[in-house]
C-alpha cells in the first residue's frame, strides 16, 4: 500500500489546542507527537511499552504513546509535558522534580511525570494497587510504597527513584488526604 | 510496521461485517499487545477493525454473578466495586499484570487473546512452530526458563501470558462471542488450547468471531480468594508461577476449593486433581502439600525451568494456607 489514500485524517486536541494531521493508521501517537506535530517532549525509549518514556495522558489517563495508533486517539484530548507548566511557572510536581533531585539526564523525566498526574487521579477515585492491603474495601492509603507500584512501569536508567516517589510524595500528600 | 487499514467499529454487526469482508482482518482492543507485535514483524494483518468502543460496561447479576464486557479497560474491572467485593482473586490477578499504563489501554477481550511472551516466538531469526507451522521450536533446547512445566508438547513450550485469565479459571467463567454464524458460549477452560502438534493456534475462537464478554456465574465464596504472582522482580514482570485460589472451610473441611495456576503452561492451568484431593479433607497444611503434590505429578522440567516445579507447589501451599487463616499477608 502507498499513496495517500492510506492516510487518514486524524483530529487531536493537544494540551487544549485542536491539531489535525493526516498518517497512516500505522503510525503511533508517539511518532504523531513527536515528528508531525513538533512535540518533543515526549521520549521514545524502547517503543515496545516496556519502560514508560512516551507516558502521556489520553482523556485524562495515563497511556503509553508508542502502543497507541494516532487515530485510535482520533477526537480525544492528549496532555503531554509541554502542556502542564502555565508560561514559565512549572506545574508543581514540576518543582517537586526539581527540588527533590527526581532526576538525573532528564529522559524519563516527561513521562514520569504524566504517569504520576494520571497515578494521583486513580489513587484518588480509590482504585486500588497490588500492594494495597485490603482489595475488598476501603480506599487505598498514600504512602511511598504505593507510589512505588504504582509508578513501576516508568523506568529510570539514572536510578534517581528516591527522589521521584519523595517529589511525587511531597506534591499530592495534602491533596490525597483530603 | 507493514500498513494496514483501520476501520472503528460502532456496532457488532458492522465489526463482524467489516472482519468478514476483509481478508487477513483482525480485530483491535487496546493493542498492547498487537501493535508491539505487528511492530516487531509477527503479526502483520492487512487491516484492523477497531473494537475497544463495543462492550464497555459491566453488568451486575441478581443471581452474584457478573458480566463483563469484551472492550471494559482492564482498570475498570480492576476497580469495580462488585468484582473487588466478591472476585477479590480477579481484581488482585488484573492488578498484579503490567503496570498503570497498560492496565488503562488493556480490555478484556484483548486480554483473552494475548500471545505468549516466548522469546523465541518474537524473534523471528529463530525457529518457531507457533509462528510457522513446521518450522521447529528453538526454545525446547534452548534458554526455557520461563516456559512450560505442565501440558506442553515437542512442538512448543510456551506459556500464555494473562495473570487476568488464571483468575477466570479459577472463577469457572465463560466466554461470550458472536460471530457471523451466531452467538455461542466457550468455557474459559476451553477457550485457550494446549499445544499438542498445533501450536500455531491459541485459542477455539474462530478467526471470525468477536469476544463480546466474560461471564463469571456466582461464587458465594468468592470473597474468600486471592492471586499470587512469583516473579523476577517485585512489580511489572511476567509471572514464573502464580496461584489463583478460593476456599470455603467448614467444620475445619474444605467445603469448597478452587485453583488455577499461571506460568507454567500453554495455558491457564485449572488444577483438577488438587481440587479433588482438597475436596472434604481437612483443611491442614499437609492436605494442601497433597494437593499441590497431585497436581504437579504430571510436571515435567526442561533444562533451564524445572524450579517452577518445586516453586508451584509451595506457593499452592502458601496461598491455601492463607485462604485457610494461617500464614501472613500477600
Amino acid at each position: 500500500m502507498d499513496g495517500d489514500e492510506t492516510h487518514m485524517s486524524i483530529r487531536l486536541r493537544v494540551n487544549g489546542e485542536w491539531r489535525e494531521l493526516r498518517a497512516e493508521p500505522r503510525v503511533s501517537l508517539l511518532d504523531a507527537l513527536r515528528e508531525r506535530l513538533g512535540l518533543t517532549g515526549t521520549k521514545k525509549g524502547c517503543n515496545q511499552g516496556a519502560c514508560g518514556a512516551c507516558t502521556v495522558l489520553l482523556d485524562g489517563e495515563r497511556v503509553n504513546a508508542c502502543l497507541t495508533l494516532a487515530v485510535q486517539a482520533q477526537g480525544r484530548e492528549v496532555t503531554t509535558i509541554e502542556g502542564l507548566a502555565t508560561g514559565d511557572a512549572l506545574h508543581p510536581l514540576q518543582a517537586a522534580f526539581v527540588a527533590c533531585d527526581g532526576l538525573q539526564c532528564g529522559y524519563c523525566t516527561p513521562g514520569q511525570l504524566c504517569s504520576a498526574l494520571g497515578m494521583v487521579r486513580e489513587f484518588q477515585r480509590g482504585l486500588p494497587s497490588a500492594v494495597t492491603a485490603e482489595v475488598q474495601s476501603g480506599r487505598p492509603a498514600w504512602s511511598t510504597e504505593e507510589i512505588r507500584e504504582r509508578l513501576s512501569g516508568n523506568l529510570c536508567r539514572c536510578g534517581a527513584y528516591n527522589g521521584i516517589v519523595e517529589a511525587v510524595h511531597q506534591t499530592f500528600q495534602a491533596e490525597v488526604a483530603r | 510496521m507493514k500498513n494496514f487499514s483501520y476501520v472503528s467499529a460502532d456496532s457488532v454487526g458492522g465489526a463482524l461485517a467489516a472482519i468478514g469482508r476483509t481478508p487477513g482482518a483482525k480485530f483491535l482492543g487496546g493493542g498492547t499487545n498487537l501493535v508491539d507485535l505487528m511492530r516487531e514483524g509477527i503479526e502483520q494483518p492487512d487491516a484492523l477493525v477497531d473494537v475497544s468502543n463495543l462492550s464497555t460496561q459491566i453488568d451486575d447479576r441478581a443471581d452474584g454473578g457478573l458480566r463483563i464486557g469484551a472492550g471494559v479497560k482492564n482498570t475498570a474491572v480492576a476497580g469495580h466495586a462488585v468484582v473487588r467485593e466478591r472476585f477479590p482473586v480477579l481484581s488482585q490477578a488484573i492488578l498484579l499484570g503490567a503496570s498503570g499504563q497498560i492496565r488503562n489501554m488493556a480490555t478484556v477481550g484483548g486480554n483473552l487473546m494475548q500471545r505468549t511472551r516466548c522469546h523465541y516466538f518474537y524473534d523471528d531469526a529463530a525457529r518457531c512452530n507457533k509462528r510457522q507451522s513446521g518450522a521447529g521450536c528453538d526454545a525446547v533446547g534452548g534458554f526455557n526458563r520461563i516456559h512450560a512445566v505442565l501440558g506442553a508438547s515437542e512442538h512448543c513450550v510456551a506459556t500464555h501470558p494473562s495473570d487476568m485469565c488464571v483468575a477466570l479459571a479459577a472463577l469457572d467463567a465463560t466466554v461470550h462471542v458472536e460471530g457471523q454464524q451466531g452467538a455461542r458460549r466457550i468455557p474459559l477452560l476451553d477457550f485457550h488450547r494446549l499445544p499438542g502438534d498445533t501450536p500455531q493456534i491459541d485459542t477455539t475462537l474462530r478467526p471470525d468471531e468477536l469476544i463480546m464478554a466474560v461471564e463469571l456465574p456466582p461464587l458465594p465464596f468468592g470473597a474468600n480468594s486471592r492471586y499470587r504472582k512469583v516473579r523476577d522482580r517485585a512489580s511489572y514482570a511476567f509471572a514464573l508461577v502464580s496461584v489463583a485460589a478460593a476456599l470455603a472451610v467448614e467444620d475445619g473441611r474444605v467445603a469448597h476449593a478452587r485453583l488455577a495456576l499461571g506460568g507454567v503452561a500453554h495455558k491457564p492451568w485449572r488444577a483438577l486433581e488438587a481440587e479433588r484431593v482438597l475436596l472434604g479433607a481437612a483443611a491442614t497444611t499437609a492436605t494442601f502439600r497433597q494437593a499441590a503434590e497431585a497436581e504437579l505429578r504430571h510436571a515435567t522440567g526442561l533444562a533451564h525451568n524445572a524450579f517452577k516445579i518445586e516453586l508451584a507447589r509451595r506457593t499452592i501451599v502458601a496461598v491455601l494456607d492463607q485462604l485457610a487463616g494461617r500464614g501472613g499477608p500477600r
